[in-house]
């Protein structure tokens, strides 16, 4: 090192100058830098690939100048080295890697771990419902509406009757979409029924929008006869191939990579459609949120992950969960187009997934939409979220936040919507559900031939004997086995 | 008379003796030498062409023709579209497959060891194995989980556990165990055609390892059931249950024993989910003893639940208690010698044998 202490400050000039001119990219040989040598550089090499650094470090004599301007003239020569850019001035500060070409800096800086302002969210509504001037929305008819309004209540009372069901032991559990109706149903709305759905759990307005009735919610939740999934699934855990529904699965964010695996299938059958994939703040801890964005990302599939960020995770607050600005940052990181938007607000949901939607048919590729909003809720009925937050803010969320209010005022204010059309409908859906719950409550349980089937896709050996087996148990004893069970 | 062809033992190394060919079906002629390994690929090759939804997905099976060029010229033939090189996420790739699986395509999913599958279990489990069910049969999962498993050679206790028993305890999946050629062929392809997750246990020992084959088994229509054991060599006297490479071991230590006049019957299993309970009952029921050989772990291996079903419906058969061999409850170890002991070897299979036989004092009184 102390070679370098004895370079003097004309050759240092002249180096600096020989650097400009190395700069304007040739190739560093190594093997032919190798052949110039001083006492101090034998055996080490005098370049690495690319890094012009070193020259820096140089010791500089008369040598090494000459040999530079020899050097020169091999400029044309070496413009083919695929290592090197040599396109135009601009770009005399670039490097290829594999991954492709990449400036460098000389100055060592830190990206920070956050930006100085968050990213803003995108609103329609303020939270009086009114519009914002100048907003840029996909204006919804009339009709949709009204229906999107509807629904929004349905949820609400579904909700409210189904967990007062629950509480009353008449079903064994229950979940909630209390203050994510916009959500819901606004996401739903913006898509085509040949989009395929696969959800988290707090996502039954979507069914709902797609013409699920009321009944078959109930006999889901019953588990009976009638439950599209023979009784197989705690409540709550809807499906509906007929209304491209994927089943709800328990363990979190399973379906962010079959929705990249889904979405890859829609684009080798070439259809027009898309997947959308909801998850909540806590499931992108997952493992399987960095592989389903990844793979989609690079898969170029049609799908869009919505990522419904309520701030609770059961009771893990989202500052526990993760130090990045929310979720919508991360989709720069798999190279996915994303947006941040108010979930509370119908219209702004409405028009970011329309958009989405269209760019990921369109042009085959991912996108990622984060809709910020509070879990009014218990995570569900095995929860009392008081005993973690604040009674006080799941009040102030409840009211002065409330998304299905701030729609009502919106689709009133266009003279849509009366308040006795509010009673009308809050009765009807609310007497339709109670009979439903009857209904559902009295029916047949599925049979016993349901619990050996659809383990495969035929019946095979041994279930059918275990199955016989049980029929003759039950038979030989008649007193275990009352005569109301199914068989 | 059936009888055994016996083949000159080369003796090198373990790896290149060949095993006794079963005389047991008398094929056409012409018979041609095939290894698993093209077994594997041609069965593959075929059904990709057959049908346009069943497609390729795992680490380095595209570019690289395959960890263990299984995969070997099908990116050439079939495109990126259809053999996919993956990033390394096996939870990742597991459940991008399921999904596809899904809505109606059929992914071939390689793990490049079942020890890795490890790290994508969920979504073999939760999302494939009890989705046909949990959605009272409106999302079926036509996919295959194949690649190599259990011990290799020299590669530590990360690389070569047998995973056998833990997915066949589990309902709503197929397990198979292909031995040769003629079975990696017909049940790879079987696994391929079927509608319910299937997972499909590979051998790397057995991957350059030859067979014959009729001309029936390279027909591409070629498929074998997917339930039914194989009666490698007919006897009278020990039943012996191996699947996958003990498969060899078994015929082996046959040879050895027909010397000492015990004339053993080994049957290949094929199918650990579902297994073919019925020909081992009546096996056992003819020869009246029994002996299962595995390669995985002891504890609730698939040699238990042999014994278990042989011991519930064929009790009265039996004239010598049951007898499991199995691989020593510990991770394998590396060190060549004690990776050589923590394996059945072919004497321990002539030695249990003879035990059964009463020809040979009873494990428990010699400890």
């Amino acid at each position: 090192m102390a070679i370098w202490c004895r370079v003097s400050s004309r050759t240092i000039a002249n180096a600096n100058h020989m650097r400009k001119r190395m700069n304007q990219g040739f190739a560093v040989d190594v093997n032919r830098a190798s052949g110039f040598s001083s006492a101090s550089n034998r055996g080490r090499p005098l370049f690495s690939d690319g890094n012009r650094r070193h020259l820096n470090s140089l010791p500089w004599n008369r040598a090494t100048l000459v040999w530079f301007q020899r050097f020169k003239s091999t400029l044309a020569e070496k413009q083919q080295d695929p290592f090197l850019s040599s396109d135009s001035d601009e770009d005399h500060q670039s490097l290829e890697f594999p991954g492709g070409k990449v400036s460098y800096t000389s100055e060592m800086n830190f990206i920070s771990e956050s930006s100085q302002t968050r990213v803003p969210c995108y609103r329609v509504l303020d939270d009086d419902g009114e519009l914002i001037p100048d907003s840029h929305f996909q204006q919804v008819s009339e009709e949709v509406a009204v229906k999107m309004y509807s629904k929004m209540v349905s949820l609400q009372i579904m909700d409210t009757i189904f967990y007062e069901a629950q509480r009353q032991g008449r079903i064994s559990f229950y979940l909630t979409s209390a203050g994510e109706e916009a959500i819901n149903i606004a996401s739903a709305a913006a898509l085509s029924e040949q989009d395929i759905i696969l959800p988290q759990y707090r996502e039954p307005g979507v069914l709902l929008w797609r013409g699920f009735t009321l009944q078959e919610f109930a006999d889901q939740c019953f588990g009976n006869k009638a439950d599209y999934g023979k009784g197989r699934q705690m409540p709550i855990h809807y499906g509906s191939k007929k209304h491209n529904f994927f089943t709800i699965s328990s363990p979190i964010a399973t379906q962010l990579p079959q929705a990249a695996g889904i979405a890859y299938s829609l684009k080798m059958d070439n259809k027009k459609a898309c997947v959308v994939s909801y998850i909540g703040d806590g499931g992108t801890s997952e493992g399987d949120f960095h592989a389903g964005l990844n793979f989609a990302a690079v898969m170029e599939a049609p799908v869009i992950f919505f990522c419904r960020n309520n701030g609770w995770a059961i009771s893990t607050n989202v500052s526990e969960q993760f130090r990045s600005d929310g979720i919508v940052v991360k989709g720069r990181a798999y190279g996915i187009r994303s947006i941040r938007v108010d979930g509370n607000d119908a219209l702004a949901v409405y028009t970011a997934v329309s958009a989405a939607r269209e760019m990921a048919v369109n042009e085959h590729r991912p996108i990622l939409i984060e809709a910020l909003t509070y879990r009014v809720g218990h995570h569900s009925t095995s929860d009392d979220s008081t005993k973690y937050r604040k009674l006080d803010e799941i009040v102030y969320w409840k009211n002065a936040r409330n998304p299905v209010n701030r729609f009502r005022n919106w689709v009133q204010s266009n003279g849509w919507w009366s308040e006795q059309q509010e009673t009308q409908l809050r009765n009807r859906v609310r007497k339709q559900l109670l009979e439903a719950i009857q209904v559902a409550e009295k029916a047949e349980k599925p049979p016993l031939a349901e619990m050996f089937r659809d383990v495969y896709d035929y019946p095979p050996s041994n279930l059918e004997e275990q199955e016989k087996y049980l029929r003759e148990t039950i038979s030989r004893h008649p007193i275990d086995y009352p005569a109301d069970i199914p068989v | 008379m059936l009888g055994v062809v016996r083949k000159k033992m080369l003796g090198q190394s373990l790896l290149k003796i060949r095993p006794a060919v079963s005389m047991l079906r008398s094929y056409s002629s012409a018979a041609k030498q095939m290894t698993v390994r093209d077994a594997l690929n041609s069965a593959l090759d075929e059904e990709m062409s057959a049908d346009q939804k069943v497609f390729l997905m795992g680490e380095e099976v595209g570019e690289y023709q395959g960890a263990y060029k299984i995969s070997k010229g099908l990116l050439e033939k079939y495109g990126p579209e259809r053999v996919l090189d993956t990033p390394i996420t096996e939870a990742g790739f597991a459940g991008i497959a399921v999904g596809a699986a899904y809505h109606g395509l059929k992914p071939v999913v390689e793990f490049m060891t079942f020890n890795f599958s490890m790290q994508a279990i969920d979504h073999i489990i939760n999302s494939a194995a009890k989705s046909n069910y949990m959605s009272a049969g409106q999302m079926s999962v036509p996919i295959v989980f194949r690649g190599p498993n259990g011990a290799a050679a020299g590669v530590g206790a990360q690389h070569s556990q047998c995973y056998a028993a833990w997915y066949a305890s589990c309902p709503g999946l197929k397990v198979l165990t292909p031995y040769s050629s003629e079975d990696a062929r017909g049940l790879l392809k079987a696994a391929i055609r079927d509608p319910d997750p299937v997972v499909f246990l590979e051998n790397e020992l057995l991957y350059g390892e030859s067979f014959s084959v009729s001309d029936e088994v390279l027909d591409s229509s070629f498929c074998l059931p997917i339930g039914k054991a194989k009666i490698e060599r007919v006897g009278r006297d020990v039943t012996i249950t191996a699947f996958s490479k003990m498969v060899g071991h078994a015929l082996k230590a046959a040879e050895i024993l027909e010397k000492d006049g015990i004339d053993a019957e080994v049957i290949n299993l094929r199918s650990i989910r579902p297994l073919d309970r019925s020909t081992i009952n009546a096996s056992v029921r003819k020869t009246n003893r029994l002996i299962t050989v595995e390669e995985g772990f002891p504890q609730h291996g698939v040699g238990a639940e042999i014994c278990a079903s042989v011991v519930e419906e064929s009790f009265a058969y039996l004239d010598a208690p049951v007898e499991r061999i199995a691989g020593a409850d510990v991770p394998m170890p590396y060190a060549a010698n004690l990776e050589r002991l923590a394996v059945p070897q072919v004497e321990d299979i002539v030695r249990a044998v003879k035990r059964a036989c009463y020809r040979s004092v009873p494990l428990a009184a010699a400890a």
